[in-house]
């Protein structure tokens, strides 16, 4: 039986949750979002990834309605959301610093909004315990915020945004105060919950990783705009230009000259004295064009004689290792001067690595492993 | 050896600001608590007994003697000097609560403006007490007089065909207060509403507050240090104050720091003069019990 990829954005029927329309945002002279057109789908765990400046707060808090869009429209539910305040929007967020009422214990932090709507004592109690089961603090109900660890305290804030079941729950970098362990198991909690309720969950992260862990879709966003919308292995492993290829992982990038060569394939021109480089672009290339040949490390072998069933391979020396544990990355320079890096996972044990430092090498990589980037 | 010389330095640190209370504090309040055991005499000093070292051991004894709380029970016997407490107290209560209603609305503004327009405004809450409080307070006889400005703009509005008689009433003692204590109401409210993070608004927002609730149900309950602090800064100086209820006040204010002075001054009564004064001290300890645990409170909030 075959499962249904869940991908509404691929379905031409279905009605985006969230529509932004030419939406731009100027602060004075600072044009903080720039003529940005995007949908969000219903049950989406959608990622706001980008350098910090790059506009991706500013689209959040617009979605919150603490900001209002200079130019364009938002809709939410079809709805525009820009007459309408935070406070009666169904749209809650959960903040970096999270925001949590000093003055109030957790269980009347998560009990906050439910106060404010027209629930009645017993169902806002049934549904503070509901919340503090979901992120299991039942024991700290009664504590301060300062009472309890940083952990913790997001999962508090991440309760009380939850809790009023919002149609839309923004995060903005929920996890940045939190370490690497603890970071990469509330990832997965995340994941979990937004599965269980539902909800749209929209995160604004500058960690490409974990907007790569837990989102279905990621939005690379640089200067206002917004670069490429994509699935997270159609980002890695596809990125639309040079800006994407660089900012998501590690990337060998390699300017040439593109050739026909048959069978939709290029040949790049890059160095004086080296075969050029065969490749596959995804559209067609015209002939002599600037190009940049982009490949991820993981992609290149590194071998000790000439790889003879690869279409490309460069000799080179190895001028640096760096050691990761689980994987190596050697940077090895070719007499054009290029460096290269290539990756390989330790399989075994350090002692018996193949090659070290100022080992001539060979490295090579088939038609298919790199991409041919136009801008 | 290291440590002997540090902790002879550091004892010396610590020991400063208790030589200072001492010589300040306790050595003064142990001369007024002695007066105010003494009987009144017609002599320089103007009390008996008076210690004579010379006469020795048995010359201390009788000196001892001879003190007694006489003083005390008349305080409770003449209905002037509980009279006057309560008058104390309840135009110290009222005038802190007008200062907090002035002062709240001030610190708001100033914490909600803008980066730049701070520091300025800041100076300017600071600015009267470059001139002598003593000064300000006659400025304002100027104004509150029969003839004084505040009547004479009146009646050029034509709100009022009478010029009002408002100095020598109690309504211009408040008015002296307020506008004499309104920087210790503002400085430690603004203090706190600074500090007020503003995501903690954009939260309560966010979870359904309109403005109005936001600031009743987030902004009022963490600024609540700091409004009791400004609080205890009026209230503890208003209730002794003397300048003001002397000056802005009429013949009927009656105010326990206007008794103190006319039985210090007029009736040269040293010893109940004393006995006032250690009583308005042994009120005024429980307010400043009551500060210093906010004030500690605060502190262990922030850690």
């Amino acid at each position: 039986m075959a499962q249904s990829v869940f991908a509404p954005w691929a379905d031409p029927n279905e009605k985006p949750l969230i529509q932004f329309r030419n939406v731009t945002k100027r602060f004075g002279d600072f044009t903080a979002i720039d003529d940005l057109t995007l949908d969000i789908f219903r049950r989406e765990f959608f990622a706001l990834l980008g350098p910090s400046g790059c506009g991706k707060t500013t689209l959040m808090r617009m979605l919150a309605g603490f900001e209002a869009p200079t130019e364009g429209t938002i809709t939410l539910d079809g709805k525009d959301i820009s007459p309408v305040p935070p406070h009666k929007r169904e749209v809650n967020m959960m903040f970096q610093s999270y925001a949590l009422f000093p003055h109030l214990t957790v269980y009347d932090n998560i009990a906050f909004g439910l106060k404010r709507s027209d629930m009645s004592r017993d169902e806002i109690a049934a549904r503070v315990e509901q919340m503090l089961k979901m992120v299991q603090l039942q024991k700290f109900a009664r504590r301060k915020p300062h009472q309890i660890s940083g952990g913790q305290r997001q999962r508090v804030a991440l309760a009380r945004s939850l809790a009023k079941a919002p149609k839309l729950l923004l995060l903005d970098e929920p996890l940045g105060a939190l370490d690497r362990k603890l970071r990469e198991e509330t990832q997965f909690e995340l994941m979990d919950i937004q599965e269980k309720t539902g909800t749209t969950f929209v995160i604004v992260t500058h960690d490409q990783e974990e907007a790569m862990t837990v989102a279905s879709r990621v939005a690379v966003m640089d200067h206002g705009k917004v670069i490429q919308v994509d699935t997270p292995d159609r980002i890695y492993e596809t990125p639309n230009c040079v800006y994407v290829a660089d900012f998501i992982g590690d990337v060998n990038l390699i300017e040439g000259n593109a050739y026909p060569a048959g069978d939709d394939r290029v040949s790049i021109e890059w160095a004086e004295g080296q075969p050029g480089i065969i490749a596959t672009p995804a559209g067609a290339v015209e002939a002599g064009a600037r190009i940049t040949f982009a490949i991820r490390p993981e992609k290149v072998a590194i071998c000790r004689d000439r790889p003879e069933d690869l279409p490309n391979a460069v000799r080179g020396r190895i001028l640096d290792i760096a050691y990761l544990g689980n994987i190596s990355t050697y940077h090895v320079a070719l007499p054009s001067g290029h460096v290269i890096k290539a990756q390989t996972a330790n399989d075994r044990r350090i002692a018996r690595r193949s090659f070290t430092w100022e080992d001539e090498v060979w490295l090579g990589w088939t038609a298919t492993a790199g991409v041919v980037l136009t801008q | 050896m290291t440590g002997w010389g540090d902790r002879l330095r550091g004892r010396i640190v610590v020991a400063v600001p208790y030589l200072w209370l001492m010589l300040l504090f306790m050595v003064p309040f142990g001369i007024v608590l002695k007066i105010s055991l003494s009987d009144y005499a017609v002599s320089i000093p103007p009390y008996t007994p008076t210690l004579d070292p010379s006469a020795g051991w048995s010359g201390f004894q009788d000196f001892l003697g001879e003190l007694d709380f006489e003083n005390f029970v008349w305080l409770t016997q003449d209905a002037l000097y509980w009279k006057a407490y309560l008058s104390s107290l309840k135009i110290a209560v009222i005038s802190t609560a007008l200062t907090l209603l002035v002062g709240y609305p001030i610190a708001y503004g100033m914490a909600n403006a803008p980066d730049e327009w701070r520091p300025t405004l800041m100076m300017l809450v600071i600015l009267p007490f470059w001139t002598s409080f003593l000064i300000r307070v006659y400025a304002w006889m100027g104004i509150l007089s029969q003839e004084g400005f505040l009547n004479q703009f009146l009646m050029w509005t034509g709100l009022t065909a009478e010029p009002l008689t408002i100095l020598n009433t109690n309504t211009a003692v408040y008015i002296g207060i307020v506008y004499t204590y309104l920087p210790f109401m503002i400085l430690p409210i603004y203090a706190t509403l600074e500090k007020l993070d503003a995501s903690l608004l954009e939260a309560a927002a966010d979870l359904g507050c309109t403005r109005v609730q936001a600031f009743w149900l987030v902004t009022a309950p963490l600024s609540k240090s700091g409004v009791i602090a400004g609080c205890f800064l009026v209230f503890i100086p208003a209730i002794g104050e003397f300048v003001i209820p002397s000056l802005l006040g009429g013949s009927r204010t009656l105010m326990i720091g206007k008794v103190l002075w006319e039985e210090f001054f007029s009736n040269r009564d040293w010893p109940v003069a004393s006995a006032v004064a250690v009583i308005l001290l042994m009120i005024l300890v429980i307010p400043i019990i009551l500060f210093q645990r906010n004030e500690q409170k605060q502190r262990e909030a922030e850690q």
